[in-house]
């Protein structure tokens, strides 16, 4: 419990330190999507890693996010902060509306339905053209303010977006660690015996699947204040299948391997842009290296490696870590 | 304390269950047997509300418990272990036993993620029940372990303590006795009589004659889904109608 603490604290201090030598930069820019990216694939491993369910629809509730908040903001001059939240309470609300009839499906049947809902969100995003702007994008989208401060430059959008993602990291490890943690984990090994146990499974999927969606509606609202133009593009099943990969690589069921995956796969599309347009075969083919070599994601396999290639007493000082 | 009134069960054309009904007495130990594919498991699935019977009733303390799904009727205190041992197997042992706790806790979503006061006390709580109901079974050591990696003895052990968490007043064993070696069977049946002493109805399925001989009050053989008789292990021993049942006629 106390080791889960200090190294939460020091995984904050230095996502808080790290801009520092950047002075606002490029990779500033680059980190801030990074938080953004670490949110949507914590909330997708919750319900993946941790309960057992797949969605392959995850982009429909950060797109809805954005969208909302973009259009309350430009069109109908909402305050921005009212309309995050009101944004999304909506988008849990449908979440736990749809979640119901979803989540009984299993296996392959999930995962079409989950596909199926990103798919519908994804066209409505883009054939609603008098509210959305549909496929040529929304624009003019206010930056967020808290007083007279204006987040307007990469280094307060870096702060704005992390703040946000580490309140969410820490509500998420104190949720795995807890009564309810232990129930999703229980579902995911053995639903019977969950049920027998007296784990209300039905109701407890759904409230994962509810809170993932909370979690990307919030992202999907800061991500549309930052860039201030969004279009349909981003939400689609491709970054779908992204944060899915995120989470494969990172590790499944683990809250930091969450922001590993999104850390590596953030930043090696930037690295490797010469792939841009084949991206999605890299995608493809980790998915598949990684579950068949290293199912446990980096988080387990890293430590793994590093005990074969390190002498023996080495690591047992650093196996803590 | 559990009765069954006329249950039937039948999967499309197959009768597995036919006119099934018997009391079991609060505070007993109650045996079922009955030779391979006499339907004693498909009469716990249905008892415990894995499947629903096709015709008659489930009553638990006079009350109707037929249309309620597992999870309802874990929360009235039937609880069941499985022949397969279904444990947790990602998850350590002392995990396995806070799960059983579910039932006797209630923060939610919100209380656990914000840490709220109660529900740390509340978290502290379950742990120490938990680590007594481990000493209950005595795998205390075993706590931190992986479930998955226990070898099948203690799975059964770790399986008894998850169900006793739930604080049952009926326990339902599905051939507790399969796959143990003797001197885990002996153990086995002082734990059994060690969970019966705590005021808990216990009712078993299981082939190991000498253990049910030993340590039931009562007895129900089934036989190709019917009731062939009930009584005492002595009369149950002596009855012509289960001898030829399982040994076949002379």
């Amino acid at each position: 419990m106390k080791s889960d603490r200090i190294k939460f604290l020091v995984f904050a201090l230095v996502v808080l330190l790290v801009p520092l030598p950047l002075s606002g930069g490029y990779l500033t820019n680059v980190l801030i999507f990074v938080g953004i990216n670490s949110v949507l694939a914590l909330g997708l491993n919750l319900l993946l890693g941790y309960a057992g369910q797949i969605s392959l629809g995850q982009a429909a509730f950060f797109g809805l996010g954005a969208y909302g908040s973009g259009v309350l903001t430009t069109a109908y001059g909402v305050n921005p902060w009212l309309a995050m939240v009101a944004v999304a309470l909506c988008v849990a609300l449908f979440a736990f509306a749809i979640g119901f009839p979803v989540l009984r499906l299993k296996g392959h049947y999930l995962a079409m339905a989950t596909l199926g809902v990103g798919v519908i969100v994804n066209i409505a995003l883009n054939e609603t053209v008098e509210l959305t702007g549909g496929p040529s994008g929304l624009s003019g989208i206010p930056n967020l303010t808290i007083g007279s401060l204006t987040f307007d430059s990469d280094l307060k959008n870096y702060y704005l977006v992390w703040v946000f993602a580490l309140g969410m990291i820490l509500l998420s490890l104190n949720l795995v660690n807890s009564r309810f943690g232990r129930g999703l984990r229980a579902i995911h090994d053995s639903e019977v015996a969950a049920r027998v146990m007296g784990v209300n499974a039905r109701l407890m999927k759904v409230q994962v699947f509810t809170l993932s969606a909370f979690m990307s509606a919030i992202m999907g609202s800061l991500y549309c204040h930052v860039m201030t133009f969004i279009s349909p593009n981003s939400f689609g099943f491709h970054f779908s299948v992204e944060l899915l990969t995120m989470i494969v690589i990172g590790g499944l069921g683990s809250v930091y391997g969450s922001i590993l995956g999104a850390l590596l796969l953030t930043l090696l599309p930037e690295m490797l842009r010469t792939f841009q347009d084949y991206d999605i075969i890299v995608y493809g083919l980790l998915l598949i290296t990684m579950t068949i070599y290293l199912p446990g994601g980096l988080v387990e396999g890293i430590p793994a490696l590093l005990r074969r290639l390190v002498p023996a007493r080495k690591v047992t000082e650093g196996s803590d870590a | 304390m559990l009765s069954l009134n006329g249950i039937g069960k039948r999967f499309g054309g197959l009768t597995a269950l036919e006119g099934i009904s018997f009391n079991v007495g609060k505070g007993s130990i109650t045996g079922i047997i009955g030779p391979n594919g006499a339907g004693k498991t498909t009469l716990f699935n249905v008892a415990t509300g894995i499947y629903p019977p096709s015709s008659g009733a489930v009553l638990l303390e006079g009350k109707d418990i037929s249309k309620l799904p597992p999870e309802g009727r874990a929360r009235l205190g039937l609880v069941r272990t499985f022949q397969n041992i279904e444990l947790f197997g990602k998850m350590t042992v002392l995990e396995n036993v806070m799960v059983g706790l579910h039932t006797q806790s209630r923060s939610g979503l919100f209380a656990c993620s914000f840490r709220m006061p109660w529900q740390m006390s509340e978290e502290r709580r379950i742990r120490e029940r938990a680590m007594e109901l481990l000493d209950f079974v005595c795998i205390p050591d075993l706590a931190g372990v992986q479930a998955g990696t226990l070898s099948f003895g203690k799975g059964r052990l770790l399986e008894i303590a998850r169900a006793m968490a739930l604080e049952p007043k009926i326990l339902l064993m599905d051939e507790p006795a399969a796959g143990l070696n003797s001197s885990e069977t002996a153990e086995l049946a002082e734990l059994i009589k060690r969970i019966r002493d705590l005021g808990v109805t216990v009712a078993l399925v299981e082939h190991d004659m000498d253990l049910v001989m030993d340590i039931c009050d009562q007895l129900v053989v089934l036989n190709l889904g019917t009731m062939l008789a009930e009584g005492t292990p002595r009369q149950i021993q002596d009855n012509p109608a289960v001898i030829t049942a399982y040994l076949g006629e002379e």
